[in-house]
């Protein structure tokens, strides 16, 4: 059974109507890493939210099965206690709640859900400093407000932390990588690296090809204008580093 | 000017004298009858066989009360309250007992599990049992007694304390709060029915927080309610008020005083958690809670801070306020205050500023949902001998929804130019983008927002005793339940 299977996926906005996705096709198998490239606004976060079951986008066609569940039809946090993981292009503020705080209610109520006794506060310090140490995150990141303060790339870390501590079935990660200065990169490469198992999937977001050069990614996927207008492996990101978007965008208008 | 004084004196004393024996009072009744008027108030008196210069207190205060009118200048509209149609005694009730716990309002039972309060608390809050038969109240009375006293402070009712420690009383009864402050103080002037007092000789730290002893025996006092605490020098004390259980009342109108008096040196923490029923979502039902609150900093270098969490109540007017008379003594405001539904709350402080390098802090953090009304009102008032006096002034607003309302009115009154006030306001919603990432964790809608507004009120909570803090967390979540979406 595939992981994650999207059929002619179309999603519009819901207060203008405006179609965004227009027919996405895409089957990740459990094991499998995929990367979406694409340019500006071709619709990448998009997929990405509609996905995790934001609101404010309608989905007008198509379908999407996670296992054997119909996505579409569990709410944002079914989805994520399910095992969908999204890290943010730009993870959010929530000022006053300490990242630790933040982190075991999620985790927790994770566990509830599927039925698990909840962790104790000594139980979760002990599993989220051992994570947090293979990213390099100190004690003190985890203290303050969840991403109140943090730079871009310690924003885009505490991302993987949290990924890392939730064990998700399925990852998407939307340019995590940008705004990550070289030793961060690679940082954050080995802990998606470290994620990688036969029962987890990957959906990386990316603009760069030299990302893909530390995550070495199973298939890759040109977006634009709504749609993915070309597969193939690991090659096809280093034809559009060279050549640039031009034939996709060309097509699109 | 001393004629005046003196004829005021002889005019109230021809009045007392006339009314002293116009009116036979029934002292075997359990009940004195509705409304308001002096026989009532001396049925109260002679009930609690108060000496004579307690009922004379009460009479001057009725006196004046007759010429008052109720507020309207508070942001808050309600259905006026008919003062003649109010029971001011009854004797207490015996709740009526229930068997066991599956006969008590199920809902009521949900609220006390989220909170996570024990079982056997549970039975006592919900009137299943008596206390008694839970806790041996006597005895556990008894133990913190005797421990108390061991440290020389005095912890009993205010009536108990009127006939026991009559010369405290009387130094310091409504010298905070005169008997002319307000319509609502003075009205519980006159009719007040208990409430706690406090002592802690000099150089004591109170022992344990007066909390602990309060939630066991915490027995309905009723809608007057009357607070002395007495903290003299070098003493420190906390003591909390209230309860994070959701408590109803057959009384609509509170009418609380609450008064404290810090000497040299000393420390009050006052902490309250204020949970009345709220009514339903029109708000019917709901109970008016009008409270006065005010500290004294009497001594140099005295401290008193305020700490509440308000989530009950249909209608909130409260204003706890530090009066800093000593040099360097420092008044401090904390406040969370959620309205939801058709809650309406105006509430703030005063913070007078009369010693030199006095200092006051207040921190207001105001969240409203549904079409609840939340407002702060404060001032910061700086009196021409405050020499080098200091303020500073945080006040968030979050609103949840767009059809609950927040505001904020500062007043600043200062005659010291080396005065240093500093006042920040900010307004803020919870966003979409919060909720979203809070989804995307797994948390459920309930939990994001009830997430997302504890670390809004981060900085107050923190301020709440220990025992307390997980509870009130818990309670705040909850008084938001519903709010979004
Ligand atoms: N809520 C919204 N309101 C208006 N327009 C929107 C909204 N969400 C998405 N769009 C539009 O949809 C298009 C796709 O946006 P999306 O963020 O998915 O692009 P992207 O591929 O992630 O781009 P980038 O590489 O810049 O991150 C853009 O034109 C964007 O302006
Ligand atoms: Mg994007």
């Amino acid at each position: 059974m595939a992981l994650l299977e999207i059929k002619n996926l179309h999603a519009s906005l819901e207060e203008e109507g405006k179609e965004i996705l227009k027919g996405i096709d895409l089957v990740i198998q459990p094991g499998e890493v995929h990367a979406i490239m694409g340019p500006n606004g071709s619709g990448k976060s998009t997929l990405s939210y509609v996905l995790a079951g934001r609101d404010g986008y309608e989905v007008t066609e198509g379908e999407v099965t996670f296992g054997d569940k119909d996505l579409l039809e569990l709410e944002a946090n079914e989805r994520a206690n399910e095992g969908v993981f999204l890290a943010f292009q730009y993870p959010v503020e929530i000022p006053g709640v300490p990242g630790m705080t933040f982190l075991r209610e999620a985790l927790n109520s994770k566990r509830k859900y599927h039925g698990e006794e909840e962790l104790d506060a000594m139980q979760f310090l002990k599993l989220v400093r051992e994570k947090a140490k293979s990213l390099e995150m100190g004690d003190d990141m985890l203290k303050r407000a969840v991403n109140v303060g943090f730079s871009g790339g310690e924003k885009k870390r505490n991302e993987i932390l949290q990924m890392a501590v939730l064990e998700p079935t399925l990852c998407v990660l939307d340019e995590t990588d940008s705004g990550l200065d070289i030793d961060a990169l690679k940082i954050v490469a080995d802990g998606v690296n470290a994620l990688r198992n036969e029962n987890r999937g990957m959906l990386l977001i990316t603009h760069y090809q030299r990302l893909l050069d530390y995550i070495q990614p199973d298939f890759v996927h040109v977006m634009a204008a709504g749609k993915i207008q070309r597969s193939g492996g690991k090659e096809l990101a280093l034809e559009l580093e060279e050549k640039g978007y031009a034939d996709f965008t060309g097509k699109a208008a | 000017m001393a004629a005046t004084v003196e004829t005021i004196e002889q005019v109230e004393q021809l009045g007392t004298e006339k009314y002293k024996y116009g009116f036979v009072t029934d002292i075997e009744s359990e009940m004195a009858p509705k409304g308001l008027s002096e026989e009532v108030i001396r049925f109260i008196s002679a009930k609690k066989e108060e000496p004579e210069w307690m009922l004379e207190w009460r009479l001057k205060a009725y006196e004046h009360f007759k010429t008052m009118e109720e507020p309207d200048w508070a942001k808050v509209e309600y259905t006026p309250i008919d003062l003649s149609d109010i029971y001011y005694y009854a004797a207490p009730k015996v709740k009526e007992k229930l068997n066991s716990l599956d006969e008590v309002d199920p809902e009521l039972l949900r609220t006390y599990e989220k909170l996570g309060i024990p079982l056997k608390e549970q039975e006592i809050l919900a009137g299943v049992v008596a206390v008694d038969a839970v806790f041996d109240s006597v005895s556990v009375a008894t133990t913190y007694r005797k421990k108390l006293a061991e440290y020389g402070v005095i912890f009993c009712s205010i009536s108990e304390a009127i006939k026991e420690h009559p010369e405290l009383v009387k130094k310091y009864l409504g010298s905070v709060v005169p008997y002319s402050d307000n319509y609502f103080a003075t009205l519980n002037c006159a009719v007040f029915t208990d409430g706690s007092f406090v002592y802690i000789p000099k150089g004591v730290r109170c022992p344990m927080e007066l909390s602990t002893y309060f939630r066991i025996n915490a027995e309905n006092t009723g809608q007057f309610e009357r607070t002395l605490i007495i903290a003299e020098e070098g003493s420190y004390v906390s003591y909390l008020e209230g309860c994070t259980a959701p408590q109803r009342d057959e009384n609509q109108l509170h009418a609380a005083v609450v008064e404290l008096v810090a000497m040299k040196e000393a420390e009050i923490k006052y902490s309250t958690v204020q949970n009345w029923y709220p009514g339903d979502e029109t708000g019917a039902g709901g109970i008016y809670n009008f409270v006065t609150k005010r500290g004294a900093c009497r001594g140099d270098s005295s401290k008193i801070s305020w700490t509440q969490v308000e989530t009950g109540s249909a209608v909130t007017w409260k204003y706890p306020s530090c009066i800093l008379q000593g040099d360097n003594s420092v008044g401090e405001f904390y406040s969370v205050a959620i309205t939801n539904n058709a809650q309406q709350a105006d509430t703030g402080t005063k913070m007078v500023h009369i010693g030199k390098n006095t200092k006051s802090t207040i921190i207001s953090k105001g969240i409203s949902a549904g079409k609840a009304d939340n407002t702060y009102r404060g001032l910061v008032k700086v009196l021409p001998g405050a020499e080098g006096a200091r303020n500073y002034t945080q006040c968030d607003s979050l609103l949840i929804g767009d059809q609950c309302g927040a505001h904020t009115v500062p007043y600043i009154e200062s005659r010291n130019p080396s005065a240093r006030i500093e006042h920040e306001a900010t307004t803020s919603k919870i966003s979409e983008d919060q909720l979203f990432y809070c989804a995307q964790r797994g948390l459920s809608e309930e939990d994001s927002v009830s997430i997302i507004v504890n670390g809004f009120c981060k900085e107050v909570m923190k301020e709440l005793p220990m025992e307390f803090a997980v509870e009130a967390q818990k309670l705040i979540g909850i008084s938001l339940e519903g709010s979004v979406g």
